[in-house]
This record gives C-alpha cells, structure tokens and sequence, in this order.
C-alpha cells in the first residue's frame, strides 16, 4: 500500500500537524516505506500464534475504587496558555 | 414464579405524501459509571465540584502519566452485562479513539472498539400490559468520559472544566430493533431502571450520567421484516445518528422531526445523507454536525499503554451470585406473590426504594390492599408535596399499623385516611393514636341493631319504599352510619338493614 500525497495531508491535519506542501512527497514516501515494511511482515504465517502483548506474561494491573489523587487545581492550570476562575480558557468553540 | 409472556407492538406508521413509512432505530445509550474513582486515575468522580479540583495528572493527560484500571469500574460493566443477559468477553481490550476537542486533553479517548468486555444481551421493554419489545443489545463497552466546555462565561472564550475527563462510561449500543419515538423512550426508561436497581449508574440524566445517541432511518412497510430475516442492512433505509440527549422529551421529538425530515427528501425522490446531526430543542428540529465530518477519521488503534484486561470465569461468577433481583422478575414476583395487577407492579417496580417500601407494608398482608395505599394513598400524598419515598413522613411499619387496623376491622376507611393523615402530619403509632382519639368503628351488633331499629321505627314510609325497591335500603345504612358518628362497620350495617327490612 502506497500514501498518495493527498493521505498524507490528510493524515497530517488529523494529527495536527503542519507539514508544508513541498514536505508532502517526501513524508508520502517515507510513509510508504514504512507501510510496505509492515507487509512484508505479513508474509510471515502467523496462523494458531497467539498475538503477544507484552515480554513477559504480565496481568494487567489494576487500582481499588479509592480516590487517591485530585485537588491539585493550581498544579493543573499551571502550563496553561491561559486560565480564568479555575477554567482552563480556549478560543471559542461552539458546535 | 410468574411467567410472563409477551407479544411484539406494533411499528409506529408516519404516512408520508406519498406512502407509509415505519421507522428503524437504534441506540448508543452513554451511561456514566458509579464509582468513587475514574477509570484510569485516582481523582474523584463527584459531580459539582470546583472546576479542575477532581483532576490528576493523568486526566489531565501529563507526559510520562500512565493509565491504571480501575477495578471496581470492570466489575460494574460485568454487572451490568449480567443484568442485560449478555455474554461476558473474559478478554477485553482498549484502544484509542483520536480526535482533537478542547475537552479531551490526551487528543484521544481510551475506548474498546475491537474487543469490548461485554458482548450480546437484551432488554424486554415493555409498551403495555402484556405487550413487550425485545430489544437485542450488540455490545458494552468501557471507555472515558470528556470534560465540560462552557460557552457562555466569556464572549471570546470558551472554559474547559476537567473533572468529568477520564470519568468510567459504558456504551450500551443496541441492534436496530426499536420501532417508534415512544419504544425509544421506553427502551431508555427500562435500561435506566435496570441501571439503577444494579447500582451501576445514577441514571440522573439532567447531569449527563445518561445521555443517548439515536440513529433512525425510515423504510417502506416490509423491509424491515425483510432486515430482521436475513440481517441485511441493505434492506433498511440511510441512518443518520442524533448526538447526545439527554431528555425522554427531546429523544422523541428528535426522532419524530428526524424521521419526517428523511421521509420529505425521499418522497422528493432525494436521497438521505449519512451524518451526525444535533437536535435543537428550541427549534424543535435536528441540523447537520458539518464540523464533526472530518474528525470522524478517527484512526483507532490499540492503546499501547494498557495490556488486555483478562478476567476471570470465577470472578464473574461470584458477581453473578450476588446481583439483586432485577425489575423483569420483581414484577413477576410481585404479580404472583402478593396478586397485584400488572400497572400496580409496573408502578411498584419503578424505583428500587419504592418496591422495598411496598414489600416492607405487604410481608403478611393483604398485597392488593398494601399497593392501594402504597400507590394512592402515600405516592399521592408524596407527589403533592415533591417528596421522594425516602423523605415519607410515614414509615412502613406505621403504614403496616394502619392496614392492621383496617384488617382486624377496627377502623373504618374513613378512619384509616384520617389515620394516615395524622401519622403524615404528627407521626405516632397507628394504635394508640387510634385508640386515644377514639377512632374505632362499632361491629358490636347489639349497638348497631338498636341504632338500626330506631331508624327503621322513625321512618315508616321509607321502610315500605325500600321493600318495593331493595336498592333503597342503602339510605338506611346511611342514616345508621350518620346516627353511629361514623364509628359503625358499614358491612355490618348494611348486613343489619337488609335482615330488618326482610330484604
């Protein structure tokens, strides 16, 4: 599978990310690249292979119903650009 | 027990210009778990706090803040499961749902998109005596609730509050079984009772702990039947999903406006887009989300920081063996136990603290006379006043007194409300206030035989009327009552009345 430049703006504005128009062929590039790599991995029969999710067999680890955290506000807002009365403040979003 | 069978509505018609139309609903019911703790950090979940006081770094999506699941969360989407009838995933896992919104500060919501924990179940949702939808659930799973925006603080600005970020939701999405505006309110009213007696969420929909997403389409008379066949969605008309209510009121007027809108554009011979649409309580009307169009990318993959979440058989088992009984099998209970109706055990079964209180005042009475004065006498009196069960002045034993009473046939009915209005207003033992304020009809027959006399011995021409017409001795048991100040059993009476007259 190849990324047309027209995906990789795409993808770009989906993450947020600006990526200037004569940057797009060679981040389209690098994309494919790396997808086609991926495929290559698919080569490999993988059938009746459980997937591994971890290095060693781990449990997920879990928490009891306590609340042990919180009350932190000026922590919170402290590397906001820009708060008000306890808010974080953001330039206007109404749907 | 009672087994109560059931049989299909019937769809709600709209008649278009053209022809009739029914309607295919779905629902994504977003129910916000109860926990003391969020589902990935340690802040609370209470609502109405200072902004940003029940926030931890985690939530508040710090670099280097790790998730940690919260247990208790897990076990209450089991239970909820449990309690819809579906099957339990013992591996589940969580993804991430990316998308930018000022409220969701990690830039994605952890969520369970390809491996949710709880898989098919349903829900019987009941639209009359003897007549129930089944609605097949496809899935629950668990994810992250967002935090608050607040337009209206600043003309320029908009406020973010994090406390509800990261806050335990579970997704109960339904099959497009549902067949009408008013099925879809039911539906919503017996998930939210069945939520509420598990204990796995408030229900309160006025904060947002429940809110729905609906997704209706229209489709000729038919091709639903078509669909439910051979599970063809082909079959049905385009959907279009209405986001994020939280009124029974606005979910059918949604609905309603909705299934219109689609059914003019395709009489047009136009054609319904598939979209987000948001309803507009004020204009009564829904309008497309055009700026959620694009996000809807939401490039899901497996979130990286939480390993499958693996439980265990014994586990669920153990939940299954201490879920409380469900409002399906109350009801039965109450309807085959104590001979209610089936509206006094919908009516009885509402609201957990209602149907304890109930049970409380019939255990070794009279159950038909228990749910008259649960249902008329005490809700009438609650609702008059806008107080809940737990806030009744009159306790289940003082009510239980009160029935006592009537069943020794102490006092009279009468009697009885005048009782209850007094343990209303000053509380009391329904005995001694009985006792102390005189409050006893006569069954004495000898009494009421001379009362009985009297009336008859001062009344010559009505004894004669009420011989041509037996209907007429009511007047005596009337004017013996008057006689009696009230204090005379009425059956005892008329028994009386009817003898002298040689009725």
């Amino acid at each position: 599978m190849s990324i047309d430049i027209d995906t990789a703006r795409k993808v770009a504005k989906l993450a947020r990310i600006r990526v200037e128009e004569p940057d797009l062929p060679a981040l389209a590039g690098e994309l494919s690249g790396i997808l086609t790599f991926m495929e290559q991995l698919n080569e490999v029969d993988v059938t009746g292979v459980e997937p591994m999710t971890s290095v060693t067999p781990m449990r997920l680890k879990r928490r009891a119903d306590v609340v042990t955290d919180g009350n932190i506000q000026a922590q919170i807002l402290a590397n906001a650009p820009d708060a008000r009365e306890g808010f974080f403040a953001v330039p206007k979003v109404v749907e | 027990m009672l087994d109560l069978t059931y049989t299909a509505p019937t769809p709600k018609v709209i008649s278009g210009a053209k022809h009739d139309w029914e309607l295919v609903i779905g629902m994504e019911i977003h129910a916000q778990v109860s926990s003391n703790a969020k589902l990935f950090s340690g802040a609370s979940t209470a609502f109405g706090a200072e902004p940003n006081s029940n926030v931890a770094f985690v939530d508040a999506a710090m670099p280097g803040m790790l998730p940690v699941i919260n247990e208790f969360c897990v076990e209450q989407a089991v239970r909820t499961g449990l309690g819809l009838k579906a099957v339990i995933n013992l591996t589940s896992a969580f993804d991430r749902k990316n998308y930018f919104y000022p409220d969701l500060p990690q830039g994605y919501q952890i969520s369970q998109l390809y491996h949710p924990i709880v898989g098919e179940g349903e829900v019987l949702v009941e639209m009359g005596p003897g007549v129930a939808r089944r609605v097949r659930i496809e899935r629950i799973h668990l994810e992250q609730d967002a935090g608050k925006s607040i337009h209206d603080m600043d003309p320029t600005l908009s406020f973010v509050d994090f406390n509800r970020t990261g806050v335990a939701l579970m997704e109960i999405v339904s099959r497009p079984d549902i067949r009408g505006p008013e099925e879809a309110a039911a539906y919503v009213t017996k998930l939210r009772q069945i939520l509420r007696y598990l204990g796995t969420c408030d229900g309160n929909m006025q904060n947002g702990n429940l809110r729905a997403d609906v997704n209706v389409s229209v489709c000729r008379p038919g091709q639903y039947e078509k669909y439910q066949q051979t599970q063809d969605f082909s079959h049905l008309g385009t959907r279009c999903e209405i986001k994020n209510m939280n009124s029974m009121r606005f979910i059918q007027q949604a609905i309603e406006y909705e299934a219109r809108r689609q059914i003019a554009i395709l009489e047009d011979g136009g054609e319904v887009v598939q979209e987000t649409r948001l309803y507009d309580p004020d204009k009564g009307e829904t309008r497309s989300m055009r700026s959620k169009e694009e996000a809807h990318d939401y490039r899901y993959f497996p979130d990286p920081d939480l390993l499958p979440l693996e439980i265990e058989q014994a586990w669920v088992d153990h939940i299954r063996e201490t879920m409380p009984e469900l409002p399906d099998a109350k009801k039965a209970r109450f309807m085959g136990d104590f001979g209610l109706t089936d509206y006094d055990a919908n009516v009885l079964t509402a609201e957990l603290d209602a149907a304890a209180f109930f049970e409380a005042v019939a255990q070794g009475r009279d159950g038909k006379q228990a749910a008259n004065w649960v249902i008329n006498e005490l809700f009438g009196r609650l609702n008059k006043e806008g107080k809940s069960i737990a806030e009744s002045p009159v306790t289940t034993a003082q009510l239980g007194g009160v029935l006592d009473l009537i069943a020794k046939g102490d006092i009279s009915g009468k009697m009885a409300k005048d009782l209850f209005e007094i343990l209303w207003t000053d509380g009391g033992d329904p005995a001694e206030i009985a006792a102390a304020r005189g409050m006893k009809q006569v069954t004495d027959t000898g009494a009421i035989e001379a009362a009985v006399d009297e009336i008859i011995a001062a009344n010559p021409a009505q004894v004669e009327k009420a011989k041509q017409n037996p209907k007429l001795a009511g007047w005596f048991t009337g004017q013996v009552l008057k006689a009696t100040g009230g204090k005379a059993n009425p059956a005892v009476v008329n028994e009386l009345v009817a003898k002298k007259l040689g009725l």
